[in-house]
């Protein structure tokens, strides 16, 4: 009998190129590269007169420092600018395929690379970025690297990779109007931490996770990295298999037949070994938001700032601290309720057409509250597009909201969409930590319903009041 | 031997004054725990499109006040830990984004040294592609040296030996062998993985048969 193995060990095993004494060399069938983590690494190549060695398994576009305004006119910022300049001439260069900014399929790399079906199980994906944990939504062994490793994977479609742990998250329960993909992320990371993660590939499973849409697994798989998580992945099943037939890079014909029986073998075999595992009931599951400014600072919508006095360890106690005088929070006072200041609805975690449906279902009838400045920022140009065919636009511009040009945006705040000193934003986005979103901005992770309502609300509100 | 060598200096022996960095309360200090990329090099400075020059806008915003003026309290804005070589932590440093511009800007500042009882992944993996050593130790231990570093004691890091001194006592730390070697030599990894050209090739034939739908 062969041993009992699970995804992660099958993707694994597939793609060994070589076992050394301290390492492996493990193949990358699919590489995505954007503006900012790779000048860095076509210099290197260049300097080394080194050859890309497989133009064709990279994907390249343009998402973290692109303006959301309107594209016909030059981008101002005269930096972000050369560093989208730079990425187009490299490409060009190497003969990467480059989505221009220009071109409807323009997004968010995490966002793009499942929509043209790049994204395949089985596969390995990297890019320099983290979030690549998105594209295990689809069974796929998908995680961020630094710009040396863009470069060795340029130069040798190959990365340096030490095994990482099994990490078994089962999520039981069934999901409600107004529990999403986002709040089993977050109470994934506020039950194991930030750190929980470390050396670990965690495999999600279980009824809710199965009852997910494809882009509800991806917001999962996104959030993995805030868990610490190398790379986070959900087997394949006929969702996925139906999400990816026909997209313009996935097999067609025969091959996809093929590919469809080879992915059928990857789930987990029972009996495989996982080196740590939890579940989680999400019965009881209320709404979600992050009070603090680590991603594990999470708590009911329904429940109270925590206080520094009940936590023992000293290290967190002093976290705690800090994180409350940054966000102007008062310890033990209720989260609901809280002033806002901004609405962003978008990103590679909640940008995709799914996460617009929600949110306007909400908006719809509905006025941004007075105070509030709304932006809608979808993922990609196909969401935009599909988004406007459905008439969600109007939606969201009816009620206040301005609808934007796809892009990182206010998700990392490189562009000009950015908080200012103080201002607090309910944000849809991966990452509350200090100054993400502008310095001195304060960040709530919360749903896009949960965002929704916190635009009309003008505070930070329960969804389950506006159903 | 070009490529990443180019920026790689051979990791010798260290030695200096540490910058403990706190998240003190009152006379009880705690080390920070969760130092994030978007702390270690905010986004304004991924614009560039080089690797160097970031050491001045590292831990920017804890750095400088809105106006770009120095923050007292803030650890490397004390003289004597201006130069510094080491830096001290809590948990989790480096968690957060990929971006290698955060061991560019410790590197660039002249950090060769991080000491934290945990790291994050991919931080991690990009300090040995940089020069920079990360050790893990204890909690408790790196509470010890942060004590005699805020005294002003100098710290020697002998990678070789594995070993930490400081204030007369010895300390002890585990690496990976091959992180280990990567950074005594300074090797190119890239040329090393070339030299494995033959198996990648071979990979890729059998691949082309077997897995065809991945091929593009
Ligand atoms: S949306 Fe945010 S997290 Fe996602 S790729 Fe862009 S910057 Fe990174």
């Amino acid at each position: 009998m062969t041993e009992a193995k699970t995804i992660y060990d099958k993707i694994w095993d597939a793609h060994l190129v070589a076992d050394k004494d301290n390492y492996s060399l493990l193949y990358i069938d699919r590489h995505l590269i954007h503006e900012v983590t790779s000048p860095q690494a076509f210099e290197g190549l260049r300097m080394a007169g080194r050859n890309v060695r497989h133009p064709d398994k990279t994907l390249a576009v343009a998402d973290h420092n692109v303006p959301t305004t309107d594209r016909s006119v030059e981008i101002e910022d005269e930096e972000s600018k050369i560093q989208i300049e730079a990425l187009k001439n490299n490409c060009a260069e190497f003969g990467i395929n480059f989505i221009d900014m220009s071109d409807i399929r323009q997004g968010i790399v995490h966002i793009i690379g499942p929509e043209q079906g790049f994204t395949l199980p089985g596969s390995t994906i990297v890019c320099g970025d983290s979030h690549t944990s998105t594209h295990g939504a689809f069974g796929a062994l998908a995680h961020g690297i630094g710009t040396s490793e863009v470069e060795h994977v340029l130069a040798s479609q190959t990365l340096i990779q030490k095994k990482a742990k099994n990490f078994k998250v089962e999520i039981v329960g069934a999901l409600t109007d107004s529990i999403s993909a986002k709040d089993l992320a977050l109470s994934v990371i506020g039950a194991i931490g930030t750190a929980g993660g470390t050396g670990y590939v965690i495999e999600y499973m279980g009824n809710a996770v199965e009852s997910l849409s494809m882009e509800g697994r991806m917001t999962l798989c996104n959030l993995t990295i805030e868990a610490g998580a190398r790379a986070g992945l959900i087997a394949p099943d006929q969702k996925t298999f139906d999400y990816l037939k026909d997209r313009p890079l996935a097999p067609k014909g025969d091959i996809w037949d093929k590919a469809v029986s080879y992915w059928k073998t990857l789930p987990s075999d029972p009996g495989a070994h996982y080196d740590n595992s939890i579940k989680i009931d999400i019965d009881n599951l209320s709404p979600l938001v992050t009070w603090g400014t680590s991603p594990e600072d999470v708590i009911d919508i329904d429940g109270n700032i925590p206080k520094p006095e009940d936590i023992e360890d000293e290290a967190k106690k002093n976290a705690i601290r800090r994180s409350l005088d940054y966000m102007g929070l008062e310890a033990g006072e209720p989260i609901k309720g809280t002033k806002i200041d901004k609405v962003f609805i978008g990103s590679c975690t909640n940008g995709r057409i799914e996460d617009l449906r929600a949110a306007a279902s909400i908006v719809s009838q509905n006025k941004v509250s007075d105070h509030v400045n709304a932006i809608v920022v979808p993922g990609s140009g196909l969401v935009k597009a599909q988004a406007e065919n459905e008439g969600l636009d109007k939606i969201f511009i009816e009620a206040g909201f301005e609808w934007r040009e796809p892009g990182c945006s206010m998700c990392l705040a490189m562009n000009a969409d950015k908080l200012l000193p103080n201002e607090r934003c309910a944000s849809t986005s991966n990452r509350n930590f200090e100054g993400r979103q502008g310095r001195g901005g304060r960040t709530h992770l919360v749903s896009p319903k949960m965002a929704a309502a916190a635009a009309i609300a003008g505070c930070l509100a329960d969804v389950r009041d506006f159903s | 031997m070009l490529g990443i060598l180019v920026n790689m200096e051979k990791f010798s022996k260290i030695k200096g004054i540490a910058a403990p960095m706190l998240s003190s309360d009152g006379n009880q200090f705690s080390m920070m725990i969760n130092i994030d990329t978007d702390m270690i090099i905010p986004k304004q400075f991924l614009k560039t499109i080089k690797r160097t020059g970031l050491g001045k806008s590292l831990f920017h915003e804890m750095r400088y006040d809105f106006e770009g003026n120095e923050i007292e309290g803030f650890i490397l804005n004390k003289d004597i830990y201006r130069d510094s070589k080491i830096i001290l932590a809590g948990n989790n440093f480096g968690c957060g984004s990929s971006r290698e511009h955060a061991p560019w800007a410790l590197l660039d500042f002249g950090i060769r040294v991080i000491i934290a009882p945990s790291f994050a992944d991919i931080f991690y993996n990009n300090c040995f592609k940089n020069g920079i050593l990360p050790i893990q130790l204890s909690e408790k231990l790196i509470k010890e040296i942060s004590e005699s570093a805020l005294k002003g004691n100098e710290l020697q890091v002998s990678l070789s030996d594995q070993i930490i001194n400081c204030d007369n006592k010895e300390f002890s730390f585990e690496i990976d062998p091959s992180n280990k070697n990567f950074l005594m030599e300074g090797l190119d990894d890239i040329g090393l993985t070339l030299k494995d050209i033959n198996l990648i090739d071979s990979y890729e034939k059998d691949a082309d048969n077997n897995l065809p739908w991945y091929t593009l």
